[in-house]
């Protein structure tokens, strides 16, 4: 598992080729997905029309359960488009990870801390966006100052916290599935007999990786409107 | 060495450009997927509104068809009830007045019958009479032509005669 990131510098700034590969196929796997569902649109809805709709009430699901939809609804588009894009990103590393030489190419792009954070980081300043924009920059500051003004520096470590807490978990949960699937695929180096009998755990732990991968998803949803609903409700 | 493991774990390219992925990601998606997709599912959501309502509006529309035929119906029996009442009534009415128009006019036939019977019993009383006389005179001269003479003959006949016209 001694795989190093291949590196490409240009301009001074650093490029993990494989995590640019792995975000374009996850990127473009969701956009076809979501294309080719809504191509052909209906009132009565047909086949892939119809999972696009449950994906559609399922994200609505999720914003109403943390705030009311007059404020949310805004936020159906993120959320869909986040929870498709990290759960076939999480899907991406577990049928076969590809190295080429000693470099890893193909694997998860979520199971790379830089990508999971910059997800977090960019929910987080959202977050904060929407909180001066729909609530203005006064209401928004004094909501560091409720429900006690002692406890602003807590507020404070919460933005990070909430942030870092964010990122990590998806790329810990994910990170995790995937040294594990390496491992248990490594084990077929060690003899014919050990491979065989790696096989069963393999076939369980991908199978918990897929759950793993659609919790993950759909927990980064949640926290993001939880987050956002923090931010830009009233009663709070 | 520490900031190089730390800048070798967050290339700072991959940040911007899983960024940059991500948000045009989003812009594609709410142009091409999203925005058609929660277009459609509004318009049904619209059409089946629309549908409740028209059903709701059908349904209540054939509510108060349905009372106003009751009510025609019960109103058109009421009627026909008192056509019916009515015409009993009237025939009840006319038969009477026509056994009692008969009663009278038979009543008025039996009366003219009776009067008419009187008053020919009495022409022909006063024909007979006068017939009775005539042929009691016939008689009585015949007889007494034989017995009498000119003189006595003629005040007997006057004497009868007065007799006749007082017993008249």
């Amino acid at each position: 598992m001694e795989h190093k990131a291949p590196i490409y510098t240009w301009m001074g700034i650093d490029f993990d080729l494989s995590i640019v590969l792995m975000t374009t196929v996850s990127s473009i796997i969701v956009f076809l997905l979501a294309v080719l569902a809504t191509r052909s649109l209906a009132m009565k809805p047909t086949g892939m029309q119809n999972f696009m709709e449950w994906a559609v009430d399922f994200v609505k699901g999720i914003i109403n359960s943390t705030m009311d939809w007059k404020t949310g609804g805004r936020f159906l588009t993120l959320g869909l488009t986040l929870i498709m894009y990290i759960f076939v990103s999480n899907m991406l590393g577990l049928p076969f990870a590809i190295a080429y030489g000693h470099e890893l190419w193909w694997k998860s792009p979520t199971a790379d801390p830089s990508i999971t954070l910059t997800l977090a980081v960019m929910v987080v300043a959202l977050t904060h966006y929407y909180g001066v924009k729909m609530k203005g920059g006064k209401k928004y500051a004094a909501d560091y100052f409720k429900p006690m003004w002692f406890l602003f520096p807590l507020k404070i470590i919460e933005e990070f916290a909430n942030t870092l807490t964010l990122g990590l978990r998806l790329y810990g949960n994910i990170y995790a599935g995937e040294i594990l699937l390496g491992l248990l695929v490594g084990l077929s180096h060690q003899g014919i007999f050990a491979g065989v009998l790696g096989i069963i755990p393999l076939v369980v732990w991908q199978g918990f990786s897929v759950f793993v991968g659609s919790i993950q998803a759909f927990i980064f949803t949640m926290l993001t409107m939880v987050y956002l609903s923090h931010k830009v409700s009233d009663d709070h | 060495m520490q900031s190089l493991v730390l800048a070798s774990a967050f290339p700072i390219g991959n940040i911007l450009f899983q960024l940059l992925a991500f948000l045009i990601l989003l812009v594609l998606l709410r142009k091409f997927a999203w925005g058609p997709l929660m277009g459609i599912m509004k318009e049904r959501q619209n059409f089946i509104t629309n549908e409740i309502e028209a059903a709701e509006k059908n349904r209540k529309e054939s509510e108060a068809q349905l009372a106003l035929q009751v009510a025609e119906l019960k109103q058109a029996r009421e009627e026909a009830r008192m056509i019916i009442e009515n015409a009993k009534k009237q025939g009840e009415a006319q038969g009477e007045a026509i056994i009692q128009a008969s009663r009278k006019e038979a009543e008025r036939v039996k009366e003219e019958a009776l009067a008419d019977i009187a008053s020919e019993k009495d022409k022909a009383v006063a024909t007979l009479r006068s017939e009775v006389a005539s042929l009691s005179v016939m008689i009585a001269s015949k007889v007494i032509a034989k017995e009498l003479d000119e003189r006595s003959q003629e005040k007997l006949i006057h004497d009868y005669l007065q007799e006749a016209g007082e017993s008249k």
